[in-house]
């Protein structure tokens, strides 16, 4: 166990007001609310997904943008272990339309007062500790045997990373003025039987 | 706010924390590490001798602190959403959510079970997969990384797949 409880100070700092600003913008996104998120997943709410576009888009440009420019970035690509990438997706795809956010959502949820959502982190920490338990089997059965590496499209495919995220941008610009003009049909389209 | 501007600002918000913090946002790992440091208060030995746990909160000989920069972004997640509702005047305490109510009725016990169970099967897949949705779908999304896409699509499909089996019936009778 930690000897020293406390990070450096100014990494604490970055981390409040990184935190901060999070919390604040998914209050604000509307996706805080269990129907918002639950609706996403029936396709009758399509706000996660317009959250989440966008920031993977502005992320992507700025971060590859920058690096462009000779920034010094760090990356922090995690290891494609498909087989856990793949199973953890499946179970965490299940849990979150039963408990109706995923951690960070339900962290500000319950900042927003749900209560509902704060017995749902209670589940995530036992959640941690089971995996713990399992972690020996689940790293020799299921992350061992395919681990690609920390790697991304852009390395696999030998492309430009602006070829992806000009699909993404392409995507955005086609596909969100047609969500929204569908959004506004249906909200004055009198409700199906 | 549009989810539109509020994911945009997400994505200048990663810019900062690559860019000055040498940080992507992610907040499972926390978990997983808040619970084991309650279990070490309780269980020290056997907490030791677990690999994933002495890996992400260190051992007696190499230190990691508790408090480190994803545990203060998690807890301060908790009062800028908290600040954001109180400014708005939007603030919710929700109990049954209306889409829940209408499928399992008004029961609280039945909800905070449900609850629980979900957070259960999040964090275990989260941890399986080695991410979220901020860690592998955003941070991960946003740098391309083949791992977070594979997560996310087959989290959204087994999403579709479930909220499709457990609501689209009772939805329907309701609304």
């Amino acid at each position: 166990m930690p000897a020293d409880l406390f990070a450096p100070w100014d990494v604490l700092l970055g981390g409040v007001l990184a935190g901060l600003a999070f919390g604040f913008l998914l209050q604000r996104a509307g996706v805080t609310r269990y129907d918002v998120i639950v609706k996403q997943f029936l396709l009758q709410d399509f706000t996660v997904l317009k959250v989440m576009f966008s920031a993977i888009l502005v992320g992507g440009i700025g971060i590859y943008g920058m690096q462009a420019l000779g920034v010094e970035v760090g990356m922090h690509v995690k290891s494609a272990t498909l087989l856990g990438n793949v199973l953890g997706g499946v179970v965490f795809g299940a849990g979150m339309v039963i408990l109706g956010y995923c951690p960070g959502t339900a962290l500000a949820a319950v900042g927003d007062g749900s209560r509902h959502a704060l017995v749902g982190l209670l589940g995530m920490l036992v959640g941690g500790l089971l995996y713990a338990e399992a972690y020996p089997w689940v790293k020799a059965n299921i992350l061992a045997p395919v681990d690609l590496g920390k790697v991304t499209l852009p390395g696999l495919t030998g492309l430009s990373p602006w070829w992806f995220l000009g699909a993404l941008a392409l995507g955005a610009t086609l596909g969100f003025p047609a969500l929204e003009r569908w959004e506004r049909r249906r909200a004055s389209a009198p409700a199906p039987a | 706010m549009s989810p539109y501007l509020a994911g945009a600002g997400i994505g200048v918000l990663s810019w900062i924390t690559f860019a000055v913090m040498g940080k992507a946002l992610g907040t499972s790992t926390t978990f997983v590490r808040a619970a084991g440091a309650a279990e070490n208060a309780l269980a020290p030995e056997h907490v030791a001798r677990n690999d994933y746990l002495t890996r992400l909160l260190g051992t007696a000989a190499q230190p990691k602190p508790l408090i480190d920069w994803q545990f203060a972004l998690v807890a301060a997640m908790l009062a800028g959403a908290f600040l954001a509702a109180r400014w708005s005047g939007d603030r919710i305490r929700e109990v049954v959510p209306p889409l829940w109510q209408a499928r399992f009725g008004p029961s609280r016990t039945v909800r905070f079970a449900g609850a629980f169970f979900g957070g259960v099967l999040v964090l275990f897949g989260a941890r399986m997969a080695d991410g979220c949705t901020s860690g592998h779908s955003i941070s991960g999304g946003l740098q391309l990384a083949l791992s977070s896409w594979v997560f996310t699509l087959t989290m959204f499909g087994a999403g579709l797949l479930t909220a499709s089996a457990i609501f689209r019936r009772g939805v329907r009778h309701a609304g």
